[in-house]
């Protein structure tokens, strides 16, 4: 890939003509614009130019808003052309995070494709002297339905002009009933780039000039730089600097495998200090920090319903530090020069880095251009916006442009993890087995620390030797705390921490998937002790009829008999199957997952063999990208319960490999069956998310089910599956 | 830099100017300038880097260039013929068979060399030896569905 400037005449203060951006580039969401030519461009040749400020994460985003400005302009979904997260042509929205972009970018873009469909349906009732209503569009073309010889196109109309308008947001959207582009499974635009082996990924960006850069990072978070012998490494060919400045040390050369070698060669010392709590002591230790508390749910009379309920239980469940593990660690390339400093990279949030970088190189916001290039699937927040950082530093130093390529251990080490925690629930049951009392915490650090500003970029906390500072703000850690089900008498606290042992951020989900491992598992664990059918307990307490269409269905295809849970077979292999039900944030997707489970009784291996999900996200845009997003969600949610589990000791992170961490491999994965419940009525909602958040429970639960054994704390490895079972 | 070696890429004969023990990774992505194969974790262990050498997938982020001698090398680009996709590659396509597809140019690779040496393989063999292949998106299931297709599509099963 050549790295592109942008056009002239097709940026964003071009088509705003002269309405700059304001600069503010503070909102988590971004500042969304009405002006439409922000969204929209038709372009001569009958093309669309449209412009996001979200981002692909290898999600197939970019084909779903295409689809969505396609059907509503009613143009083919090939002439629509997506720019995306570019700070001086898209508008700024932010992050691209929470399974948001159908729903904010895709609404936005739809309604800018409305308010421009009227508007060129009203030229052309000019041009062609007619009333709106004997007019047709098709593909662009919009003729007189009586006489369609009398026609003419987007691109006449607009005549390479902008639109030069408000989006009012009432221009008439189509009915969902009428689309033939929306509800599709549109092709992804990049697969057929992707398996040609065209460049697609921020790794495959090459600048004229360009040096490569890697790091030599400290062994551990805090160590201190002792000594460096820059004479180890000044014989080898092609080095061009060592970069020092305070603890951040890289090496730039020539070419790639020169830089690997300099990098490995620079003698180092470092002096390094306890930071981290013994790993076995990591659950107590979140559990005996101060914290911030919230209660975020009270109904009833808990303390006395509790007192007298017929049977009381408690449990605890343990969800340790998960990488993301992006399979390509994270890659960026920077131009700084005096006048315009130029830098690729696959942030999830272009505005906000671009502030940031510019506070780490002391120069006006304006000054920093960054174009978003997609990278490896990153589900969250990994090092991306760090090696931005990292390269824009080398940059600086070399007055050359860099690519910065972290290395696998340089991902596994420093980029933020989804933090560890501590649930706990406390429950009573009456003499009929009813759900009387529920009283759910949660301790958690805040799941979202994004690199607004240099003290939250790696680089950033080297160059200045101070650590990362504490949470400015918590979030995350009460999603999906509280449920959707209608106990008489309940309470949900959630209780922050304000630090994290090892340095985290968004995961997939942020705790959604956590909350519901351990509500789900609870509920399983009420209605095992209450002797009642794990599925029909669940439905007792769901009044929508909606959600407990995606359960039923999500039974129906599992085969799913009602019976209380089976446990303590003593079979050598055990089957099992479990449930578990979720509504996403509470009021967005509603998924339901049933997994079935084979455990080995004697080596505690689990194998799970097949899963079914059931999943309503309102309107659906893509069936097949919707499909794919799920197979996705399960898998690798499945993979963080069985397997997964980062590694530290008082020193530093152990994790630093796919040996030390292992994720799922194909021998390993199950079949995935998925029911879509369509709702072309509801708003489309997003879909990145939600599936991954059933998954640790229903295996848990099949777990007990086929054995008895409960597990408490993720991953269900064989040792603790043993465990369990004594 | 020492000395010039000759590699057979993608039916071609290419000079390059690197030291011997560059791994052959660097080589292909940064001196012939493909994209297919992708650094992933230089440990061998994820198989984003894969190449054919030969009919055999081999892991490019170790392997010294001066290992190689006279072997033919195939990237992901080298498996289109005359403008046209490998089947294995249109069998991707046809199942979309990606999330992110950073991984999938070893995937592509792997399944390639598998169904050449054997065209009908049973779903464990096919598990068996994608298992050296990480995907991080949970592609898999959709991965395999391709691997079926492609074997279809090679073996003439199925109408292109």
């Amino acid at each position: 890939m050549m790295a592109e400037q942008s056009r002239p005449g097709n940026s964003k203060a071009g088509r705003r003509q002269g309405r700059r951006g304001s600069g503010r580039r503070e909102a988590f969401w971004g500042q969304l614009t009405n002006w439409l030519d922000d969204w929209l461009a038709i372009n001569p040749d009958g093309t669309v130019t449209a412009f996001s400020g979200k981002v692909e994460l290898g999600t197939g985003v970019r084909t779903a808003l295409a689809q969505i400005i396609a059907e509503e302009l009613d143009v083919p979904f090939g002439r629509v052309h997506m720019v995306m997260g570019d700070t001086e042509r898209t508008p700024d929205e932010g992050y691209t995070a929470g399974s948001m972009t159908i729903s904010t970018s895709g609404t936005a873009l739809r309604n800018a494709a409305a308010e421009a469909r009227r508007f060129l349906l009203e030229l052309a009732a000019k041009r062609l002297d007619a009333r709106l209503d004997e007019l047709t569009v098709q593909d662009g073309l919009i003729s007189l339905i009586r006489h369609p010889q009398q026609k003419t196109t987007y691109a006449e109309l607009m005549g390479g002009k902008a639109f030069n308008l408000e989006v009012t947001g009432n221009a008439p959207l189509k009915d969902p009933k009428t689309y033939t582009i929306v509800g599709t499974s549109t092709p992804r635009e990049d697969i057929p780039r992707k398996v040609a082996g065209q460049p697609s990924f921020i790794q495959d960006l090459r600048v004229p000039g360009m040096l490569h850069g890697r790091l030599v990072r400290p062994p551990s978070a805090g160590a201190e730089l002792i000594l460096m012998d820059e004479s180890s490494v000044a014989e080898l060919p092609g080095l061009v600097k060592v970069v020092q400045r305070g603890n951040f040390i890289a090496v730039v050369a020539e070419r790639e495998e020169q830089a690997i070698l300099a990098a490995q060669h620079l003698k180092v010392k470092w002096r390094e200090k306890t930071a981290l709590p013994p790993m076995q002591d990591l659950y107590t230790t979140l559990r005996s920090q101060p914290t911030q508390d919230t209660l975020l749910v009270e109904q009833g009379d808990y303390e006395t319903a509790f007192k007298q309920a017929a049977r009381q239980l408690h449990a605890a469940y343990f969800q340790p530090y998960h990488a993301h593990a992006s399979i390509g660690p994270s890659c960026a390339v920077a131009d700084v020069k005096e006048d315009q400093i130029t830098v690729w990279a696959s942030t999830p949030g272009p505005y906000p880095l671009s502030g940031a970088l510019a506070q780490l190189l002391d120069v006006p916001a304006e000054k920093v251009h960054l174009i978003h290039v997609e990278g490896a699937g990153s589900y969250g927040q990994n090092g991306s916006d760090d090696a931005a950082a990292d390269a824009v530093i080398l940059s600086q130093a070399v007055g050359r442009p860099v690519r910065v390529q972290w290395s696998r251990q340089d991902e596994f080490v420093w980029e933020p993890k989804a933090p560890a925690m501590v649930m706990e629930v406390h429950g009573g049951l009456d003499t009929q087995g009813n759900v009387v009392a529920w009283d759910y915490h949660v301790w958690s650090p805040s799941h979202v620390a994004r690199a607004r500003s240099p003290e939250q970029l790696v680089a950033g906390q080297l160059l200045s030797g101070q650590a990362a500072p504490q949470f400015g703000f918590s979030f995350g850690a009460e999603r999906n705390a509280p449920t959707n089900y209608s106990f008489p008498n309940q309470r949900v606290t959630v209780h922050y921490l304000a630090d994290s042992p090892l340095r985290a951020s968004s995961f997939r989900s942020l705790g959604g998937a956590e909350n519901t491992f351990a509500n789900e598992s609870f509920m399983d664990e009420l209605a095992a002790a209450a002797g009642v059918d794990a599925l029909e307990f669940r439905i007792r307490y769901l009044a929508d009829a909606r959600a407990r269409e995606v359960l039923k269905a999500a039974a129906e295809k599992a085969g799913w008999e009602a019976r209380p849970s089976l446990h303590g077979k003593k079979k050598k292999f055990a089957q099992g199957r479990g449930v578990a039900f979720a509504w996403y944030e509470n009021d967005q997707a509603i998924v339901a997952c049933v997994a079935h489970v084979q455990v080995d009784t004697t080596s505690g291996a689990v194998r799970v063999k097949r899963m079914v999900v059931a999943h309503d996200c309102g309107l659906i845009i893509n069936q097949d990208g919707l499909k794919n997003q799920i197979e996705g969600n399960t898998i690798q949610s499945l993979s963080r319960a069985l397997k997964e589990e980062v590694k530290f000791d008082e020193w530093r992170v152990k994790s630093v490999d796919w040996d030390s961490y292992p994720i799922l491999t194909f021998s390993e994965v199950p079949e995935v069956e998925i029911v879509l419940i369509n709702r072309p009525d509801q708003p489309a909602l997003g879909a990145g998310e939600p599936s991954t958040i059933t998954t640790a429970a229903a295996v848990a639960n099949a777990i007990f089910d086929a054995t008895g054994a409960r597990l408490r704390q993720i991953p269900f490895t064989p040792e603790r599956v043993k465990a369990a079972l004594c | 830099m020492s000395g010039e070696i000759v590699l057979i890429v993608n039916g071609k004969p290419h000079t390059v100017q690197a030291a011997p023990d560059t791994p052959l990774l660097y080589v292909l992505r940064n001196e012939l300038g493909l994209n297919g194969p992708h650094f992933g974790c230089a440990g061998e262990k994820c198989g984003a880097c894969m190449v054919l050498v030969g009919a055999k997938p081999v892991l490019s982020c170790h392997l010294p260039i001066s290992e190689i001698g006279r072997s033919r090398i195939t990237t992901l680009e080298g498996l289109i013929e005359d403008g046209e996709l490998h089947p294995v590659q249109r069998a991707f396509i046809e199942e979309q068979a990606t999330q992110c597809g950073y991984c999938v140019n070893g995937m592509i690779i792997t399944t390639a060399a598998l169904l050449w040496k054997n065209p009908h393989p049973t779903g464990e063999q096919i598990r068996a030896a994608l298992d050296g292949n990480l995907c991080r998106c949970g592609a898999h299931l959709r991965i395999l569905r391709a691997v079926r297709r492609a074997e279809k599509l090679i073996s003439g099963e199925e109408e292109e």
